[in-house]
């Protein structure tokens, strides 16, 4: 009975220890081993060395923060009476001249668009934000997203471009007559539950599409005027939106046991990676005319963006590989076992673990993508980057650069540190379980 | 255990092949149609695309060919390696443009990696501020467009002041809106052979350390090694250049007219695509070193210093090794990022391989041939890059049985 009795005796001390009043209040650990002052000499003044480092880049703070709220703040001019720069030439290199973003930041926002329509780039920009906001969030990571993004990516053209002019966009009575039939009949046969969500929604968007522009009567407004950090998100988001689906073919393909696809998918990801992505962009824009028959002409953004997702499936396609490859055998093996087909496998086992896998690389590969399409730049199209370069070509304005470009790398940077912050958060949750 | 594999009676028969039915539930022959299939789209495709070229090559009245390459090419370039003049042929002037690639390449990677290393280091530092002020200077920097870092400095060097009021932080160097000037020697024979006594110092250094490391091997006592290899890498040249003559007259940068004559001169153009590249690539470099050191147990560590092993003596033999078997195939892809990011020169005008290739397109109508160029050039420099790399990487893996 000894064990009983030390749990016994254990327990009675413990007992004893709590009766109030007995208990020494808790004490404090000393000033040196605890609180602000212990911790700024572990960090900052540990050695000698650190001591001077810390001291050091104190200064070099210091100094650099006093120079940057003055130049950017203090001695800053916000406004000038149009366009009179005169002001902000003589405070040149000594206080910034942040009237050039309040003239110009609609043209870098909106470029070339109609002045009375900026509302509609506005509104796309929001669109593609909630897009955003909505496809990170992990309780809406369900097919309805496929159907979600396809609505929004189909609205986003109807505002860009506008309805009633646009030509495709059904400007036919009976086009539209057509979209209403299927819009009811789609709707009848979702509320008897025939057919999912997918398909009512599709017919909602023809419906859209037949009817939002006229009804809104938006100007048309063609691609050549579009402009800005709409363009930007445009490239981005189709081009990850077709990226996608093709890099996965594309992986799938390279671990394919077929050899002339395996080795069509291989020439494709390696000759894609080892060439930069301005000679893509070069070809798209100098070689594509010459590849398509006579009179057929593609428009320049549509071209640049061909190649952007050419680009960009190939990265990809290796970050979703590499997924593959970190999937056990044993979940290939086991779908064998089950019968499944090949199809059957890879969407309903693979994939959904694989992808797992890979999504903190994804979202870093997109950053990286997101960040490359500024270089449509050198082809000449109207992007965020281009946008901001050519507010400074009016000669009123020229030498204004660098508080032009500030302002675009903050655009640029609030984006990349959202979808950065993003994939690190997502890293720690998928990981959790691996923590111990 | 592979022995008794092979020696199983059942494992040195085949399976038996299994005759093709000619039936769709046959996986060969499914394999069989998809691969005809995807292969006969794509093969249309191209087929599709190659005829339309040629058509609308004929309609345009455009030869293809490489015959262009050896006319004169009349295009002026303002930096180059080797001689060149405009009345020089395309094929020089693209030569010339590869060169200025490899320039910006090798030097950008050597400081990327440089200051990279530093920068990984100290985000991994014991001082706070430090540390903070690494990871900063990686997040802003990543989360930029390299394009708009490059515009953004090439902009703040053209905003310099002009030759006349040239910026003069130390004695003989000056940043204007020219570029950088630095006081440079008067190359002359004895340098070159200095130069070539430096290597042969390098080398023979190199081979006593292996020396000194086989000696260590086989009788177990260290030797130092760092002062032969001091007396070879620094002692060597000096003692060459000195018994030459010992030449030295500093070319020193002088205010001209309008402009600076003498000196060593970095363009604005170079300048800023250098530093943009190596400030973009250096933040990416080190995370990597970061994640490196970091991928080595905690306990390896601990181990070396229950050994009495110092924290330099830590790091160097038993921290990097292994770090480095985490950090050089992803480095390796910097590398390559590195090299084909300076094709954004064309941006800010310095005069690469794609900057003359897309000059050379414009005046000779010869889109195909130019971009075939470019990404030739630049599929050889990428597959060079990673065989070295791959080459480097098998010689330091881990030796496992």
């Amino acid at each position: 009975m000894a064990p009983a009795d030390t749990t016994t005796r254990v327990q009675l001390e413990t007992a004893v220890a709590r009766v109030p009043g007995e208990a020494s209040a808790p004490r404090s650990p000393p000033m040196t081993a605890a609180g602000p002052v212990a911790w700024l000499r572990a960090n900052l003044f540990s050695s000698w060395l650190s001591t001077a480092v810390t001291l050091l880049l104190i200064y070099l703070i210091a100094r650099f923060t006093i120079g940057f709220v003055e130049w950017a703040f203090v001695n800053a001019i916000w406004e000038v009476p149009n366009n009179q720069t005169q002001a902000c030439r003589e405070l040149k290199g000594i206080g910034a001249c942040w009237a050039v973003v309040t003239e110009k930041h609609r043209f870098i926002l909106f470029g070339t668009y109609p002045y009375e329509e900026h509302w509609r780039p506005a509104l796309v920009i929001l669109l593609f934000v909630a897009l955003y906001v909505v496809s990170a969030m992990r309780r809406f990571w369900r097919k309805e997203l496929v159907t979600v993004w396809a609505g929004a990516l189909t609205l986003i053209g109807i505002l860009m471009w506008g309805g009633n002019t646009a030509p495709g966009l059904l400007p036919q009575p009976w086009e539209q007559l057509l979209a209403l039939a299927l819009l009811l009949g789609a709707g009848f046969a979702y509320v008897r539950g025939w057919i999912g969500m997918l398909w009512p929604t599709a017919a909602l968007v023809y419906a859209l599409l037949a009817w939002v522009g006229p009804v809104l009567d938006m100007p048309y407004v063609p691609q050549e005027r579009w402009g800005g950090l709409p363009i930007t998100l445009i490239l981005a988001t189709f081009g990850l939106a077709f990226a996608f689906p093709l890099s996965i073919l594309v992986a799938l393909g390279r671990r394919s046991s077929l050899p002339a696809i395996k080795t069509l998918c291989v020439l494709y990801v390696e000759l894609i990676r080892g060439v930069p992505l301005i000679s893509l962009l070069f070809m798209a824009s100098v070689m594509f005319p010459l590849f398509l028959p006579e009179g057929m002409n593609i428009d320049k953004l549509l071209r640049a963006q061909i190649a952007i997702i050419l680009f960009a499936g190939a990265y990809l396609a290796e970050v979703v590989r590499g997924g593959l490859q970190a999937l056990p055998k044993g979940q290939y093996e086991a779908a064998d076992a089950l019968g499944l087909t090949y199809w059957q496998k890879t969407g309903l086992i693979v994939l959904p673990q694989a992808l797992r896998l890979v999504i903190p690389p994804l979202v870093n590969t997109f950053i990286g993508f997101f960040k490359d399409t500024s270089l449509v730049l050198i082809i000449g199209i109207f992007d965020l980057l281009t946008a901001g370069k050519t507010a400074i070509v009016e000669p009123a304005w020229q030498g204004f650069g660098v508080e032009v470009y500030v302002f675009v790398g903050v655009i640029y940077f609030m984006f990349c540190f959202a979808m950065s912050r993003y994939s690190q958060n997502l890293e720690a949750e998928l990981n959790r379980h691996r923590r111990r | 255990m592979s022995d008794a594999t092979t020696d199983d009676p059942r494992h040195l028969r085949a399976p038996p092949r299994r005759p093709i039915r000619l039936s769709w539930s046959d996986e060969r022959v499914r394999g069989l149609v998809w691969q005809v299939l995807v292969v006969g789209v794509v093969v249309a495709i191209v087929w599709w695309l190659v005829r339309n070229t040629a058509h609308n090559l004929e309609v345009r009245r455009i030869a293809t060919g490489f015959g262009f390459l050896g006319r004169e090419a009349g295009l002026p370039i303002g930096e180059h390696v080797i001689d060149y003049s405009p009345t020089d042929t395309y094929a020089r002037a693209l030569l010339v443009g590869v060169l200025n690639t490899l320039k910006v390449s090798v030097i950008g990677i050597v400081l990327a990696t440089i200051i990279g290393t530093a920068i990984g280091i100290a985000r991994l530092s014991r001082n706070w501020l430090l540390a903070r002020l690494a990871s900063v200077y990686v997040e802003v920097i990543r989360d930029l467009p390299l394009l708009l870092q490059l515009l953004f400095w090439y902009t703040i060097l053209q905003g310099l002041p002009g030759p006349r009021q040239a910026l003069n932080p130390v004695d003989g160097v000056y940043l204007s809106n020219r570029g950088l000037k630095l006081p440079w020697i008067e190359w002359q024979g004895a340098h070159t052979a200095a130069l070539l006594a430096l290597l042969a110092g390098v080398a023979g250094a190199w081979l006593y350390a292996r020396w000194a490391r086989a000696r260590q091997m086989a009788d177990g006592r260290p030797r130092r090694v760092w002062p032969a290899a001091v007396l070879l890498v620094v002692g060597l040249p000096l003692a060459v250049w000195a018994a030459m003559g010992a030449p030295w007259t500093v070319d020193r940068p002088v205010l001209r007219g309008f402009n600076f004559t003498g000196g060593l001169t970095v363009s604005p153009e170079f300048f800023a695509l250098l530093v943009g590249l190596v400030t973009y690539t250096a933040a990416f470099i080190a995370e990597i070193v970061r994640a490196g050191i970091l991928a080595v147990n905690q306990g390896q560590w601990e181990a070396a210093q229950a050994l009495g092993l110092r924290h330099g003596q830590v790091l160097r033999l038993i921290v990097l090794p292994q770090a480095l078997r985490v950090i050089v195939p992803p480095m390796t892809s910097q590398y390559l990022n590195l090299t084909k990011n300076s094709s954004l020169a064309v941006a800010i005008g310095y005069q690469d391989i794609v900057s003359i290739a897309n000059t050379t397109l414009n005046q000779t109508g010869q889109a195909i041939e130019g971009i075939a160029i470019i990404m030739a050039v630049y599929l050889t420099i990428s597959l060079s890059i990673s065989a070295f790399m791959n080459w480097y990487n098998a010689r330091i893996a881990l030796v496992e049985r």
